[in-house]
Formats: C-alpha cells, structure tokens, sequence
C-alpha cells in the first residue's frame, strides 16, 4: 500500500514539475519582451526597465525559475496587472463561489446518475432502461453552454423561478443564494451525471451478472440488499474512476458556466485575465488549476486503491 | 459474426432472463441509430462541403429593414440583431464546426498514434517518457489548454483547432499504446519478429493496421468532441472571430436578445446537438461492429 501510493506521489510529483515547467516557460513564449506582457497598459522605457528589475528578467533563465517556484510555494503569486493588488487575493475570493459550484453539480451528478444507473440495470429491457438511455444519451450530446442559455430562457426568462445571473455569498442569504446557484449546478452537473450513469449502468450489469451476486441471491438475501449492498458496492469502483476523469471536464465546464451565469469564480477570473492580457493572473490560475487538478487524480488512485485492493497490489509489483 | 460475439458476455451470466433473440433485437435496435446518425452526419458533412450552394442567404450580409424577425417563409430560421440570415449562418457555421472537428482529429491522430506506437512497443523508458508527457499534457484541462493558447497565439480558429487537436493527444496515445501492448504478444506478430522482420515492419504492417478498428472508433468520439470544443471556444470569444460565422458565435450573440428573440439560441444549438448526436451514434454502432471488446459501454 505505502509503496503504491509512493510510487503514486512520485509520479504526481514528477508531473507537477513539468507542469509548472511549462506554465513558466508559456509565458516567455509570448511574441516579444515578457516585460511588455506584465508591464500591460503602461510602457515607458523607464517602467519596462523597472519591471525587469522588479522581476528579475536579466537574470538565468534557471534562477528566474527557482524564483518562481519559490514565490508560489510561498503563497506569493505574483500581483495582477489589471488590478493592481495580488493575485493570491483575487483567488481567495474567486475559489469559494467555483468549490460551492463544483459541490452542488458534484451532489447532483451522483445523485441523479447513481440513481439513474442502477434502475436502468435492474429493470434491463424494460421502457425504465430506455428512457434512462435516451436521457443520458441527450445529456451527453448538450453542449454545457447551449444547456445554459436554454435554462435561462425557460426558468428566469419565461417563468421566473431562478436567477439568471449574479452571485450572493450562501453566508449571506442562503436562499437567495441557491436561488441563483440552482441553474448552474444543474448546467455543470448534467453532463456529468450522464457519464456516472452509463458507468454505473455498465458496471453493475457486470456485477449482476457475477457470481457472487448469484450466491448472494441463492442464499436468500433481499432484492434490496443484493443490489445495495453487493452488486452496487462493486459497481462504486467505476464510479470513482469516472469522477475523476471527468475533472477536466467538470473545471472546463464551470469556465463556461461561470461565464454565462456571471459568477464571480475561478472560471471567470480565467477568462477575464485572457482578455485583459493579466499575465500575472492568467500564469497563477493557470499553475493553481493543473495543480489542483494533479492532486485530486492522486486522491482519487487513492480512494480508488482503498476501495479495490487489487489496484495498490497491481501497483506494487 | 457480430451478433453472435455480442451475446458471449451474457452468455455465462444467470440474471440473463431473455433468450440470445434480446441481444439480437437490441443490437438491430442500435444499428438503425447508427445508421440515422449516419444520415444525420453527412448531411452536415455535404451542408460544410457545399455551404455557398445551400445557404439561401449571404451570412454576412446585413439587412437593416429586417432585424430579429421571427421564422418566416422568406427566412426559415429568422434573422439575427443584423438581419442576417439565420439558416445561411448555420450552414456556414456547421462548416466551420465540421473543418475544425476534422483538422483537430487528425492533428491528433498524426502526433498521437507514433507516440503511442513507440510507447507500447519500445516499452522501458520510451514507454515512461510518453506517459509522463501523456500525464502532463493531461493536467491541463483542456479549457485552460485553450485560454493560454489564445492568449500567447491571440484568438483564432486555427489556434482553437490547434488546442483542440492538441487536447485529443492522450487519448490517441493512449489507446494506440494500449493496442500495441495487446498486439505485441499476439502470435502473428511474434511470427514476424521471428521471421526477421525489422521494427518498422512490424509495426506499420502488422500492428498498426490490426490497430485501426480502435482509431476509428477514437476518431468517431473526436470528432463531436471536437465540434463541440469549436462552439465552446468560440461562444467564450476564443475561437472564431464575429462577423465569421460559428455556431458558437452565434449563440453568444443571442445572449443578448433572449427575450424579444429566442429561435436565435435555440436554432444554432439544436444544430450543434444534431451534430454531436449524429456523430456519437454513429460511433456507437461502428464500435458495436469494429470493436466487440468494447461492448455496450
């Protein structure tokens, strides 16, 4: 197990290294002096001259890596060229509304796609099953955006129930702020739950039709308790799996959703920094987001070899 | 041949209640949507190769007597704030979805599949080096692959199919490294090596081409995946740049008139589902016949 999850961290380790590898180096592939780039709107000679001192741009392209590192390790990501003030600040703020985002999609996409799954492979062959297949079949082919704005023509438009931009913290006014989070958490979470339910689907067929559940049921276990407890259990492997892969999807996702919804997060704060060329930003949530995104594939290999110990003992050779 | 690999994997099971005559319908079931995607894909397919003949209007050109007007014999879809024909904006639009999902695909598949090859027949520390290039390229997620190709490059299809093509890489390596692995210890090709035959050889007459059934079946999965990433790209202002028409730049243009003019989110979109369904079902059942390993997932 400990080897497993070394071997495992080594190789996160590796990855992240290159990652931040190639975030440093994308922004001195900018066409021209990155000076220019992190200067933005101001540009006298006398500013570019400061801001290479100020960041060390004359120095070894080494050193100017291990400084890098060195900032960001330390919580120290650089200030925003568009705002002026740090950008570890504007992440604090940005991180909240996209984590509370990601959360109630997540909760939805299990829900819904668990659900959804199991009743489409026990009632295998009847109209439940089709239905379920068609519905996740659609699911997977609605582009989040388009999903977007036919919610908001329909649930803030037509009949106002939701709405359809804005973001109030949940500490704030919790109803009002799920009022506005609803619509986005069943954008980001649908596609999701369209992918968890054809996994579930897939991999409980497999177990159904496995031995144990054979014996499970021959010795007289309830229906209940035979797919609970035997046949789904076996099945949350997959699962967990799909999750995880489904992360880039899910931060890709709440970009778009942030954008069209207009919620203050990590997505927009991404975009924004596109737009108004905020380098410093754009390098920061760039590293953060890879980041993160390493680090919760390595938790997920790590649920994923709790859960199946085949996988550590594969892993351990 | 098909139908009867497709019942093996019941075969053993006991919660298979129907008879093998279930698999068969079931499988008849998915042919006809396959086939129905199939139709559905070459039309989109013809409407992009044939834009200027079938779109009725110019879709740049404006017409300031006759903006956001509803669906009507004269404009099939309406028009636009601009007065622009929306069916003429569609098709052009589908074009550039359909050269965007094709460009992206092979761009993949032409860096993709050597890699994957090296990786899964050198083994060792060709096969690391690939993988940990493989890991790092997919800790990008591919929406931020995206935003810092257009914001180092500058926004532009050819930039957004560049960071769609280039998103598509893993998967490609993946599986082509994956059927490598199988096809090396298949006896075949322990045959050839025995009888003398050099790397090259093996790999581009023997292993590649038993490889092709999986790449097809990847191709059909880039393609919508591609289409979709053009819309996306293009909806966030990344992509195509208005007045161009894309399916996605249309559809962040009717964010603003939601209200006096829904059929402009609404068209443009069903267009993008019609494409990405068509494609994912036609896929289906390529796979359903290419790939019987990969079952009904």
């Amino acid at each position: 197990m400990t080897k497993y999850l070394l071997t495992r961290l080594r190789q996160s380790l590796i990855t992240l290294f290159l990652v931040s590898i190639v975030v440093f180096a994308g922004i001195r592939a900018l066409p021209g002096d990155p000076a220019l780039a992190l200067a933005g709107e101001e540009r006298s000679p006398e500013a570019l001259a400061a801001i290479r001192e100020a960041y060390g741009l004359n120095d070894n392209i080494v050193v100017q890596y291990g400084r890098f590192i060195g900032h960001a390790l330390t919580g120290d990501l650089g200030t925003s060229s568009r705002t002026g003030l740090p950008v570890a600040d504007a992440i604090g703020q940005a991180l909240p509304v996209t984590l509370e985002l990601a959360a109630l999609s997540l909760l939805l996409a299990v829900v819904l796609g668990i659900g959804a799954g199991v009743v489409a492979a026990v009632r295998r062959g009847r109209p439940e099953e089709w239905i379920a297949n068609v519905i996740a079949l659609i699911g997977l082919s609605i582009p989040t955006f388009w999903l977007g704005i036919v919610l908001v023509l329909g649930f803030a438009i037509a009949i106002p129930v939701f709405a359809a931009s804005g973001y109030v913290p949940f500490g704030t006014d919790p109803v009002d702020n799920l009022r506005r989070m609803v619509l986005p958490a069943i954008v980001l979470g649908s596609g999701l739950a369209a992918v968890v339910m054809r996994q579930t689907r897939a991999a409980m067929l497999d177990s159904l039709s496995a031995d144990y559940v054979r014996t499970a049921r021959a010795k007289g276990l309830s229906k209940r308790s035979v797919i609970g407890g035997h046949a789904l259990r076996n099945s949350l492997v997959t699962v967990v799996t799909v999750l995880g892969l489904q992360l880039g999807h899910l931060i890709s996702g709440a970009v778009v959703t942030e954008q069209i919804f207009v919620l203050p997060g990590f997505g927009k704060l991404t975009i924004d920094a596109v737009f108004t060329r905020d380098y410093a930003t754009l390098q920061a949530v760039v590293l953060c987001t890879s980041a993160a995104y390493i680090l919760i594939n390595l938790l997920v290999d790590v649920v994923y070899s709790v859960i199946d110990p085949r996988i550590r003992l594969g892993g351990a050779r | 041949m098909t139908t009867a690999t497709q019942t093996l994997p019941t075969a053993p099971g006991t919660t298979a209640k129907k008879p093998a005559g279930g698999g068969r319908l079931r499988a008849l079931r998915r042919n006809r949507l396959a086939l129905t995607g199939g139709i559905i894909a070459a039309v989109f397919v013809l409407a992009a190769l044939f834009a200027p003949l079938i779109a009725p209007y110019d879709p740049a050109q404006p017409d300031f007597g006759n903006v956001l007007a509803e669906p009507s014999w004269a404009h099939w879809l309406g028009t636009d704030d601009l007065g622009r024909d929306q069916l003429s904006r569609i098709v052009y639009g589908a074009r550039a979805s359909m050269q965007v999902g094709l460009v992206a695909v092979v761009l993949a598949f032409v860096i993709g599949v050597p890699l994957g090859l090296l990786a899964g027949y050198y083994g060792r520390l060709t096969d690391s080096a690939v993988s940990r290039l493989t890991d790092t390229m997919l800790a990008f997620p591919f929406l931020v692959l995206a935003v810092g190709l257009a914001a180092i490059l500058g926004p532009s299809l050819t930039n957004a199919t560049i960071a769609i093509g280039i998103s598509q890489i893993p998967a490609v390596i993946r599986i082509t490294r994956a059927e490598t692995l199988r096809l090396k210890h298949v006896d075949y090709v322990g045959a050839a090596i025995v009888n003398g035959g050099g790397d090259g050889t093996v790999l581009f007459r023997h292993i590649l081409p038993n490889a092709t059934s999986a790449l097809i079946v990847q191709a059909t999965v880039g393609i919508p995946a591609a289409i979709i990433g053009e819309a996306l790209l293009s909806f966030l202002g990344l992509g195509v740049q208005p007045p161009a028409p894309s399916l996605g730049v249309m559809l962040s243009g009717a964010q603003s008139f939601l209200a006096p003019a829904p059929w402009l989110a609404v068209f443009p979109g069903l267009a993008i589902v019609a494409a990405t369904l068509a494609f994912n079902l036609l896929g289906d059942g390529l796979r359903d016949v290419l790939d019987p390993r990969g079952g009904t997932r």
